[in-house]
């Protein structure tokens, strides 16, 4: 039986990941957390993302938390969500500047006002809410029996800028091309909302409970 | 390729069940929230909408059960509206599973209470419900109580201001249309997208799919809400979608 455990920072609903984790996953232990032993004893890592940057990063402390999330990030299937992506980056635009965990190279920048228009002129609305395509960069174990191109669901202001292309599982255009998943080694983390996703969002948690974080 | 205009139905409870009112009158029943919530998921529905009509608050309790249980079933985005005044009214909603919950009366009066529940659970998740009616042409007015209070307030200014407090989405009502099955009130639904540059969720009207059509195309919605043409088995929100396409609208399909 494996072992998830979601990340419990005390920030937003966090309920729906683990339903969804348990919809997927019925034989799973899902276990929303914020003990530091109980994360170094999972399997698997998930860390959802809601609110502010700030807010995300200063909950998760200085530590044991934010030592045993790190931990994980070095050794364990590890999946970000949402904010969970954009904490891995070295920087966010967002609350006038916010220092991330710098695990992955880039930047969070909050979407252009001048970038936002439709060819045909029309204004795109920010928060980027709603489904649109997510174009897979590359094969990784978490795409299996999804396809190239499904829409999942997005609610964001900011979006990550990838400095390492090595880094990109996916890409999203909404104004411009950004990250909308990002991989390296156990590391996996979207910018969207598998758990509400439906069926593409289940069959990528579902393929993170049976990933063993090799690519 | 981008974005999908999305199609949210939208279910009326009061005491655990869906019902329908024509210009907010005239109640007819139309089922159990979570059977009909599994439904129009299983048809393909972007998101789903609860309002609350329960008039006690005795039966408050009623609509947290059902948020619960829709979302042990449904994988996709909620939003609860009705009777949320306070920051414990959204968490408790957040907390039953509900992404979103839409603000109406509390928010006309107190505006901060908008400001509030934005900075404290983020824009994502808070709506501002506008019931609007119109007073003269090219004018509408904000009204509250399911209808029955008038404010005084612009409907496109207040449209503004709540974005500007921190509002993440707009859910904008026709009055005059809402249950009367003659379509959008095409004029407020653009004066409105075109004012503010947060998604706006047009509602109040519909009554066929080119309705739909109409609301994103002319009505310029970032997104559309329907709510007796999908209970009573008239159109599938599958129809809604390939009508949607076949006018040139990106759906989710």
């Amino acid at each position: 039986m494996t072992s998830v455990a979601v990340i419990d920072y005390g920030m937003g609903n966090l309920r729906s990941v683990c339903k969804a984790l348990e919809h997927v996953a019925p034989s799973a232990r899902v276990q929303l957390t914020s003990d530091p032993d109980m994360i170094r004893h999972a399997d698997r890592v998930v860390f959802p993302g809601q609110g502010a940057i700030g807010g995300c990063i200063t909950a998760l402390g200085q530590g044991g938390l934010r030592e045993a999330v790190f931990e994980a990030l070095r050794a364990k299937p590890f999946l970000g969500i949402c904010l969970g992506l954009q904490a891995l980056y070295d920087f966010s635009e967002e609350g006038g500047g916010t220092p991330c965990f710098s695990v992955l190279p880039g930047s969070v920048r909050l979407f252009p006002p001048e970038k936002m228009h439709e060819a045909s002129g029309l204004p795109l609305k920010v928060p980027h809410m709603g489904w649109n395509q997510v174009h897979q960069e590359r094969a990784h174990p978490l795409w299996r029996g999804i396809p190239q191109d499904a829409r999942f669901y997005f609610v964001h202001s900011y979006y990550a800028e990838a400095a390492d292309a090595a880094d990109i599982a996916a890409t999203t255009d909404y104004g411009l091309r950004f990250t909308s998943a990002a991989a390296r080694a156990n590391i996996f983390a979207v910018q969207f909302h598998p758990e509400k996703s439906q069926k593409a969002g289940l069959k990528l948690l579902e393929n993170f409970v049976g990933w063993n974080g090799a690519v | 390729m981008g974005l999908a205009k999305r199609i949210i139905p939208c279910l009326d409870v009061d005491n655990g069940r869906v019902v329908k009112g024509v210009k907010f009158v005239d109640i007819r029943d139309a089922g159990n929230p979570v059977e009909i919530a599994r439904r129009y998921d299983e048809q393909g529905a972007d998101e789903i909408t609860f309002l609350d009509i329960t008039a006690s608050s005795d039966n408050r309790e009623t609509i947290v059960h059902v948020v619960e249980q829709v979302a042990e079933q449904v994988f996709i985005p909620l939003t609860v509206g009705g009777g949320i005044r306070k920051v414990e009214d959204v968490r408790r909603m957040l907390n039953a599973g509900a992404d979103k919950v839409a603000i109406n009366t509390a928010a006309v009066a107190r505006p901060e209470f908008v400001k509030e529940a934005s900075d404290h659970f983020g824009s994502q998740c808070i709506v501002v419900a506008i019931d609007a009616k119109q007073t003269a042409p090219g004018k509408w007015e904000v009204f509250t109580h399911g209808g029955r209070k008038a404010t005084g307030l612009d409907a496109v200014a207040w449209a503004r201001r709540m974005a500007e407090y921190g509002a993440g989405e707009i859910l904008l009502t026709s009055m005059d249309r809402d249950g009367t099955k003659d379509g959008f009130d095409l004029a407020l639904t653009r004066a409105v997208c075109d004012a503010v540059s947060i998604p706006v969720i047009a509602s109040g009207g519909v009554g066929d799919l080119d309705h739909l059509v109409d609301g994103v195309t002319q009505g310029h919605a970032d997104a559309v809400l329907a709510a007796s043409i999908f209970h009573f088995g008239e159109y599938t929100v599958g129809q809604a979608k390939e009508r949607m396409a076949a006018a040139g609208i990106e759906v989710r399909q």
